[in-house]
């Protein structure tokens, strides 16, 4: 409470919120509880509707007065017991952190044993299990549909997982791993390494030719097997990439952000830096094993 | 209506008088048992409504309870018919039945309702079946009341109140087995093995009928239910009443059976109090309509008999409506068909026209009903990619809910846009019955063919082994501009 007013109105609050109940009982008691003593005449309010309609001032029904004198005395216990009064925490130090708390605890108790029961089992098994996929497609469509897509094609930047294509490499463990440490990958700005904007231009037509892709100019080709050299620290001389440190394979038609001769000069030229977040501290150890089985899965289809 | 409603002289009283009255001790109620005509046909109904009440739970269709709401799975079976969230409509149909009902059966002839089918008669006339048969008849019930406690006073109420809690828990037992496998829920309550919310309503809706139908009683009539204080908008002078003819019975008076009472000057009414003595809310019908009047016609019956007994001829207190009683066409001797004749006006017409079109309209979208849907959902993160090879591409996840109770293989498909085309992991998905799967689908066009911007596209799902079997939903596709 004190973290958002300042401590200086809260015996203020506290007195008005006291003052108003127990004016409320006050008002209560001075206007409507009590019963007529013996042989006091009723009263009409003096009003007459319809010629003969009167409204007699009788007190109201006993029961109805001490419903009103329990809330009173409900209201108090309350604020007693729970933080209501100014910055007073209550006797029983209830908080909404705690509530929270509590009610992940009793989820966790109810749902971990399903979670527990996967984790025993290897992530290929899983794969094959109907109840695990099912569960991994909806941790899918929670967690990761977002940035890959509901299918788990990915979009522009976002790696398709369907294609058995991998960056980081396919294996259960690698896209366990990736998942819960998440992934960051660099590719530096390259434009001063390969010789400036020529240079670029000419490494670029080379790509296109590895990749298998058409048109590249066949003399700016040869001319960028040269300056690939430097490529070739990170994609291997071959091109084919290296899974160790992300790098992709250059000589298929799969792209990441893009295989069209405008997009690799400007991968190239400015570089490219893309994050996957980690998922441990959120999902945990045993939700991310079921995922990782259901993206093995997605990619096992394709084969 | 056409006439100003007659205006009821206030009663002359002191207003200490008056307190007293409103905070007056309630009266026990000792109802004589009536035998005739109308307690006949309450008892039809009271026992043909509890064999379904008490029986339905326990009929078992396709291996599983032919009624049950389960509210956890939110499905609701009725035999062969599976409700879903979605078709929630229907009990908005239902209700609205319900109302309509109501309304023209009032208008046509008062509170049927009440007096006949309502839960509150229902219990209240089967816990006093218990009582009567327990202590003995009404005057034997008001004997034993004010008898000092002895142990024979105390076995016959433990008996009664045994009876009661009996007939309460099992009504409790059956209205929960309405909302989870009633067998399962007898085994459970029996091993004291019930979760915290099934015993809870077992006991609250147990603990409501021993409360009302064995203590509250009348009590619940007169100054809880809504029914009693809005049922007066519904009546009008051609309602069909319980009424006592004044005219034939007053003056009142007692009278031997060989007296020519005519000639004392006396009117039908021999004032046994027979009509009040039988009144479950304790009124003198003798005194007009009054609210508390419930029309379970059971003065009709106690009045009829005593009738018999003078010789002189029925329905001294008898339906009848405010018009005839006043003569406003002539009820004597077909009375019942001049009557009913007068019930066929505007009111009673328009309301029976519109239940009559909801009723229809109801049956036939449940009869019509197919039992697949499909809710189709735009990936939004992404709302555009490009193909491989160079097509656009939309994502979207299609829920297909198969709400029969037996499985079926669905064929996905797509129009809407030139050569458009679905790609999917399975473009044939196998739903089980009576649930749902969510496919990710993704549909592609070449954008050398479709204009930038919003499309929309028309996605199908139809069973492959039932071509009646389909449903089919829109959303957006979009394209980018280059």
């Amino acid at each position: 409470m004190s973290e958002f007013t300042s401590g200086f109105w809260s015996p203020y609050i506290a007195i008005i919120t006291l003052a108003s109940v127990i004016g409320c009982a006050v008002f209560l008691k001075a206007t409507g509880g009590k019963r007529r003593p013996g042989g006091e005449k009723l009263t009409t309010t003096g009003h007459a509707w319809d010629e003969d309609l009167q409204e007699w001032n009788n007190p109201l029904p006993k029961w109805w007065t001490y419903l009103f004198y329990l809330t009173v005395v409900f209201g108090l216990v309350y604020l007693l017991l729970y933080p209501g009064l100014g910055s007073f925490p209550g006797l029983l130090g209830w908080t909404s952190v705690g509530q929270y708390e509590r009610e992940r605890e009793v989820a966790a108790k109810e749902y971990d044993p399903i979670y527990e029961k996967f984790s025993k089992m290897d992530i290929p098994a899983l794969a094959e299990n109907a109840e695990a996929r099912e569960m991994g497609q909806r941790l899918f469509l929670t967690y990761c549909y977002q940035c890959h897509g509901s299918d788990g094609r990915g979009a522009r930047g976002f790696p398709n997982l369907t294609d058995g294509d991998w960056l980081y490499g396919g294996s259960p463990e690698a896209i366990q791993t990736t998942i819960l440490d998440g992934r960051h990958g660099i590719m530096p700005p390259m434009i001063d390494a390969v010789g400036g904007a020529e240079g670029v231009k000419a490494v670029a037509n080379y790509v296109r030719e590895i990749s298998g892709q058409k048109p590249f100019d066949p003399v700016l080709a040869a001319e960028g097997k040269e300056k690939f050299v430097v490529c070739a620290a990170c994609h291997g001389p071959d091109g084919k990439g290296n899974p160790a440190i992300g790098a992709p394979n250059l000589t298929d038609n799969i792209w990441l952000y893009g295989g069209s001769l405008a997009t690799i000069t400007e991968t190239v030229t400015k570089g490219r830096n893309n994050q996957m977040p980690a998922w441990k501290d959120l999902l945990g150890e045993t939700k991310v094993h079921i995922l990782a089985a259901y993206v093995y899965s997605l990619s096992q289809q394709k084969k | 209506m056409s006439s100003p409603l007659p205006k009821v002289p206030l009663p002359q009283v002191e207003p200490n008088e008056l307190e007293s009255e409103l905070y007056e001790v309630r009266k026990t109620i000792y109802p004589r048992a009536v035998h005739g005509l109308f307690a006949k046909w309450r008892w039809g109904l009271v026992i043909f409504t509890q064999v379904i009440f008490y029986g339905l739970p326990w009929l078992m269709w396709n291996g599983r309870q032919a009624v049950l709401f389960d509210l956890g799975a939110r499905r609701f079976y009725i035999f062969d018919l599976v409700l879903w969230p979605q078709d929630f409509i229907f009990l908005t149909g239902l209700l609205i039945i319900s109302a309509l009902s109501l309304f023209l059966f009032t208008a046509v002839a008062g509170r049927l309702w009440c007096g006949y089918a309502c839960p509150q008669t229902v219990y209240t006339e089967l816990f006093m079946w218990i009582e009567h048969h327990v202590e003995g008849d009404r005057s034997k019930r008001m004997k034993l009341d004010r008898e000092p406690w002895s142990a024979h006073k105390l076995g016959i109420k433990a008996a009664k109140h045994g009876i009661w809690i009996a007939v309460a828990l099992w009504t409790g037992i059956t209205f929960v087995g309405y909302f989870t496998p009633i067998r399962t829920l007898l085994g459970e309550f029996i091993s004291f093995n019930l979760g915290p919310w099934e015993a809870f309503w077992v006991f609250f809706y147990g603990f409501a009928t021993y409360g009302n139908a064995g203590w509250m009683r009348e009590q619940v009539c007169k100054y809880m239910c809504p029914y009693a204080r809005f049922q007066s908008v519904m009546f009008d002078p051609d309602t069909l009443v319980i009424t006592y003819d004044p005219g034939r019975g007053e003056p009142r008076g007692s009278r031997g059976k060989s007296v020519d009472h005519r000639a004392k000057g006396l009117g039908d009414c021999v004032d046994c109090e027979i009509c009040v003595q039988v009144c479950p809310t304790g009124i003198d019908i003798r005194n007009g309509l009054q609210y508390e009047c419930i029309a379970c016609g059971a003065c009709i019956d106690g009045c009829d008999q005593v009738m018999d007994k003078m010789g002189y001829p029925r329905g001294l207190i008898r339906y009848s409506t405010e018009n005839a009683m006043q003569g406003k066409h002539p009820e004597e001797p077909t009375a019942l068909r001049k009557i009913a004749s007068h019930l066929l006006r505007p009111r009673v017409l328009i309301y029976s026209a519109i239940l009559a079109t909801v009723v229809v309209a109801m049956t036939a979208s449940l009869a019509m009903r197919v039992p697949v849907k499909l809710n189709v959902l735009k990936d939004r993160a992404n709302l555009v990619r490009e193909a491989s090879d160079g097509w656009v591409e939309n994502v979207y996840r299609l829920q297909i809910m198969n709400t029969a109770e037996s499985g079926h293989r669905f064929q996905v498909s797509v129009r809407g846009l030139p050569d458009v085309r679905l790609v999917s992991e399975t473009p044939v998905v196998t739903v089980a019955g009576a649930s749902s799967v969510v496919v990710p689908v993704s549909v592609q066009v070449d954008p050398a063919a479709v204009a930038p911007g919003s499309h929309r596209i028309d996605f199908e799902v139809r069973a492959v082994d039932n071509e009646r079997l389909s449903a089919s939903s829109n959303s957006s596709f979009y394209v980018r501009a280059p």
